[in-house]
């Protein structure tokens, strides 16, 4: 068993109290970070960590904060990016409800390294249970003077406000989500300007996943150089993995980054296996805007190394044979499952939620799920195969935020890796819409 | 002041322009198109990607390339940069793509749209765009409706643009329209039952890129380019209104008034609802000559300024036409 | 309380307006609007379940905002329901995680049970169905949200029949998200 960093204490009763948190070392990282360090120490050490952004795009924190605008006089403010929604994903939730003076604790530490006064947990709307639990938290927090004025007596003050999102998954989408907090539609920004310079209420402003600014309570606590030592190479530290799908043991899974693959699916310290004694078909190994992969190469990479859980190996290939490790939402498909299928509910997943600013996604994300619904039940034509790489490759890359990437991305992956599959729903019209009925002809063809 | 070089032509613009206002400084075919960016409007810009250019390199300091297409109507320019534009090959593909996006679910009733001849996406497409479609789904649609006495809203030909919100915003004390919904179900719209009735509200009429918000009075009555564009003015009694107009005329008759436009499409003085839509009598007017016409617009087909072969004689021929047909000589027969 | 017809003007209660002020702290004075979708959400459940116009307009009124910019939000974020509803909306997640263990099938057995299609209210005014895009449950799939509580691993009849019991019995829908009572939390 792995070092658990984060949820150490996670099946503690009572952990969401202030008072047994305490006793279990929380808070420590505030104690230590305002008495004895100054705000760029604190920077230093996630810089030393290594500490990527947890939320998906794996960008170095430490770097991030760096990046930060410090002109005199203006405030500037740290928001947590709680709008978990990527379809696989939903290890925030967990984290937050059960351990909520954790995040506590790494907002008010991490705005104390970025000299924020004012800081906001953005939750998404559906969650508003979760909301009732972290505002509960927070005002244990107040009473127990780690936030307000004067937090131990450093001379440092602090306000932190919990704001909820209304359904969107844009939302998570950093800009987007501070024009949500401004109170407006989810619209992107164009960048620049980055939130760094001009964010929330165009003052300088830095957005982080919750589990990175968790992850600064024991980076603080022990240094960044111990947190280093966990993991393989950039990848350093502990990822909380939310598995799902067709797994025996579907969970959350706080593991050392450089597990290899095949043992966080068959161990049974993970996931247990595939259900039903099934056979394993593929993996979407960092939540549903990265590419899926076939059983053989999420595995094993193209050149026949093991695959292991940290943002090198995975991304091995690139993306002809390779795919991210992204917010680790960890999605296993038993063989069993329709391709096509799943990826029309992914494409309609990014039409449904694509903020429609921009022409190539707004009208892209809907066409794309347009064709795969057309295919999946049986009304596809063989150029609709191409039709669908060739919109993905429209959209790519010309749109204002990621979206664009994380509705072409699945698409054209599921077409490189699958196509023989979608080629099955052309021919076979009338099976097309029966689940599983791709899975049992070629059982037929084996026997 | 910033030296940038476009598609190979150097030109030189004061820091804090934009890539695509200083290809416009250069002007000619090289000025990457924009269906949604507007100069007078604050906030406009960034949402069609039809002026997405390559920077292959940033600048003079990092000459490094941009790795991603940037929207040149709000990329600001910095010294030493290389932007290439018709000379990149993947620039012009990815345009061709996004005609495709716009158009897919657009009506293409060019044939009865009042705007068609002077329409945005209409010049996009026959520009950039290619002639068939790869579309075989249904198209989006919405009904017609009439918001306020002067104004239709065919929220099916709107390409989202966002001009018309922002024009409200700036030019009108309560905007009562907006963009509600998301994704391709987003629309125009003003929600419960409500007009758009306010001083300077018409003008969403003249920077609406398409035929999605149209002028009522004018409605069917002509094609444009059956009707002779004049420039004309009057003093105002709204002290906010630059009382310039277009009178656009079929015979004697003012079939319908605009404000004035750039060759970019770009009203740079706003005109009040009375100047528009209540002054038709050639008799409210100080004429003050023929509008200047593109070459290139479908308008000008029909148009009595041309042909001039010799400019220069004409002495009170506006500036601009002046500078156009010394660019664009008139065509030679025979050659 | 749950009156909205058009001919009187809504009014937030004395505990919402308290609720209220309490989020305009939040933000910086001059940027109250920050505070429209949480009052959104105060809205909602104070006033049936869904947002008339006539709520949106004193939402706009309370926090001194055009009307329009009301309405721009209300219809970009999906837990707004614009429609009047039925007591209980079972927001059902529809995404991948949730089809690959069996949303399809769930949602069929809702509308079997309920005899409300996806969209409409179930005809004893009890149930309105609504599908909705991830809900971050995705390890204990399928899942339904209910207002503020998650139903989760509804993979047997006896699971769906559970909750939609316990949304049965429960004698008053909760006029205000945190006078909930009657209703656990996540089962997580």
């Amino acid at each position: 068993m792995g070092r658990k960093l984060l949820t150490e204490h996670i099946n503690v009763p009572g952990i969401d109290s202030f008072e047994v948190y305490r006793k279990h070392g929380g808070y420590r990282s505030v104690e230590k970070a305002l008495k004895t360090m100054t705000p760029d120490e604190v920077v230093e050490e996630v810089k030393k960590s290594g500490l990527r952004g947890r939320g998906g795009a794996g960008f170095p924190t430490g770097m991030k904060w760096s990046f930060l605008a410090k002109p005199e006089g203006v405030p500037r403010h740290l928001v947590c990016n709680a709008d978990e929604s990527e379809p696989g994903t939903f290890k925030d939730r967990h984290l937050m409800t059960k351990l909520p003076h954790l995040l506590i604790e790494g907002m008010i530490t991490s705005s104390y390294a970025l000299g924020a006064n004012t800081s906001y947990i953005y939750i998404r709307g559906e969650l508003l249970y979760v909301l009732r639990i972290l505002e509960k938290a927070i005002a244990e927090a107040y009473a127990n003077g780690f936030l307000g004025k004067n937090i131990l007596g450093s001379g440092y003050d602090l306000d932190l406000h919990v704001h909820p999102g209304g359904g969107a998954y844009i939302c998570g989408e950093e800009t987007a989500l501070l024009e949500s907090l401004e109170g407006k539609r989810g619209n992107p920004r164009n960048k620049p300007p980055f939130p760094a310079v001009q964010g929330l209420y165009a003052r300088p402003t830095v957005v982080n996943n919750v589990e990175s600014i968790a992850a600064v309570v024991p980076i603080v606590n022990d240094g960044g150089e111990e947190y280093a030592k966990l993991g393989v190479g950039k990848s350093t530290g502990t990822k909380l993995i939310s598995a799902c799908g067709h797994l025996n043991k579907p969970g959350i899974y706080e593991i050392e980054l450089g597990v290899p693959v095949e043992e966080f699916i068959y161990s049974d310290e993970y996931c247990g296996g595939i259900w039903k004694g099934r056979d394993l078909k593929a993996v979407v190994a960092g939540g549903s805007s990265v590419p899926i992969l076939p059983k053989e190469l999420i595995l094993k990479t193209a050149a026949g190394e093991n695959r292991l859980m940290t943002y090198e190996s995975l991304s091995d290939g690139g993306f002809v044979t390779g795919t991210m490790l992204g917010s680790g939402g960890f999605i296993a498909m038993d063989e069993t499952t329709c391709i096509v299928r799943n990826t029309w509910s992914f494409s309609r997943f990014y039409h449904h939620e694509s903020c429609g600013q921009c022409s190539p996604c707004r009208e892209g994300t809907g066409w794309m799920e347009k064709v795969l619904h057309r295919l999946e039940h049986g009304h596809g034509h063989m150029h609709d195969i191409d039709l669908l790489v060739s919109v993905a490759k429209q959209i790519e890359g010309n749109t204002i935020c990621p979206l664009g990437e994380a509705a072409a991305w699945p698409v054209a992956a599921a077409v490189r890796h699958f196509r023989h599959e979608f080629e099955w729903h052309v021919t076979n019209p009338a099976e097309a819409t029966r689940p599983g009925a791709y899975y049992s002809s070629k059982a037929a063809v084996v026997a | 002041m910033a030296k940038i070089t476009f598609d190979g032509i150097e030109v030189e613009v004061p820091d804090g322009t934009t890539i695509l206002n200083a290809a416009r400084k250069i002007g000619g075919n090289i000025v990457p198109p924009a269906m949604c960016y507007y100069t007078p409007i604050k906030g406009t810009g960034g949402k069609c990607r039809a002026c997405l250019v390559k920077v292959a390199a940033g600048s003079a300091k990092d000459p490094r390339p941009m790795p991603k297409l940037v929207p040149s109507c709000i990329t600001t320019v910095q010294d030493g940069m290389v932007v290439e534009n018709t000379t990149n090959q993947s620039v012009l593909d990815v345009r061709k793509g996004i005609v495709e996006m716009l158009l897919i679910n657009h009506p293409l009733d060019c044939p009865v749209c009042d705007q068609a001849g002077e329409c945005d996406l209409q010049n996009f497409a026959f520009e950039h765009g290619v002639a068939t479609t790869r579309y075989e789904e249904e198209r989006r649609t919405f009904e017609k409706i009439d918001i306020g006495p002067y104004i239709q809203l065919h929220m099916t030909r709107c390409i989202l643009c966002y001009r018309c919100v922002y024009t409200a915003d700036q030019l009108t004390e309560r905007r009562v329209h907006g963009v509600l919904g998301r994704g391709d179900a987003a629309e125009i719209g003003t929600y419960i039952d409500n007009i758009i009735d306010q001083d300077f509200s018409g003008n969403v009429i003249d920077v609406c890129p398409v035929g999605a918000l149209t002028d009522k009075t004018f409605r069917f009555k002509q094609r444009v380019w059956f009707t002779k564009p004049v420039n004309a003015h009057r003093n105002c009694e709204n002290p906010k209104c630059s009382g310039n107009v277009v009178l656009w005329y079929k015979g004697k008759d003012v079939l319908r008034v605009t404000a004035r436009k750039d060759e970019y499409g770009e009203v740079k003085e706003w005109i009040c609802n009375t100047c528009r839509f209540e002054k038709k009598e050639t008799s409210d007017w100080t004429i003050e000559g023929p509008s200047h016409i593109q070459r290139t617009s479908v308008i000008s087909a029909n148009h009595y300024e041309l042909p001039v072969v010799n400019p220069q004689v004409i002495a009170d021929l506006p500036e601009s036409s002046v500078r156009d047909l010394e660019n664009n000589p008139p065509l030679k027969l025979g050659r | 309380m749950e009156s909205t017809t058009a001919t009187v003007k809504p009014q937030f209660s004395a505990a919402a307006k308290a609720e209220i002020a309490r989020l305009f702290e939040h933000y910086p004075a001059e940027r109250r609007k920050s505070a429209l979708l949480p009052i959104l959400h105060i809205a909602q459940a104070e006033f049936g379940g869904w947002v008339s116009p006539e709520v949106q307009d004193l939402v706009a009124e309370t926090i001194g905002i055009l009307p329009i910019e009301v309405y721009e939000v209300s219809s970009f974020y999906t837990m707004f329901n614009l429609k009047p509803v039925g007591k209980h909306v079972l927001e059902i997640c529809r995404t991948g995680p949730c089809m690959l263990r069996g949303s399809d099938e769930l949602t069929a057995q809702l509308e079997r049970i309920t005899g409300a299609k996806v969209g409409e209210t179930s005809p004893d005014g009890l149930f309105t169905l609504k599908e909705v895009e991830c809900l971050a449950a995705c390890g204990t799939a399928p899942i339904v949200q209910v207002r503020e509580k998650y139903y989760e691993q509804l993979d047997t009849p006896e699971a769906v029949d559970a909750m939609l019991n316990e949304l049965r019995n429960l004698v008053h829908r909760p006029l205000l998200p945190w006078e909930e009572t009657g209703l656990q939390h996540s089962q997580q």
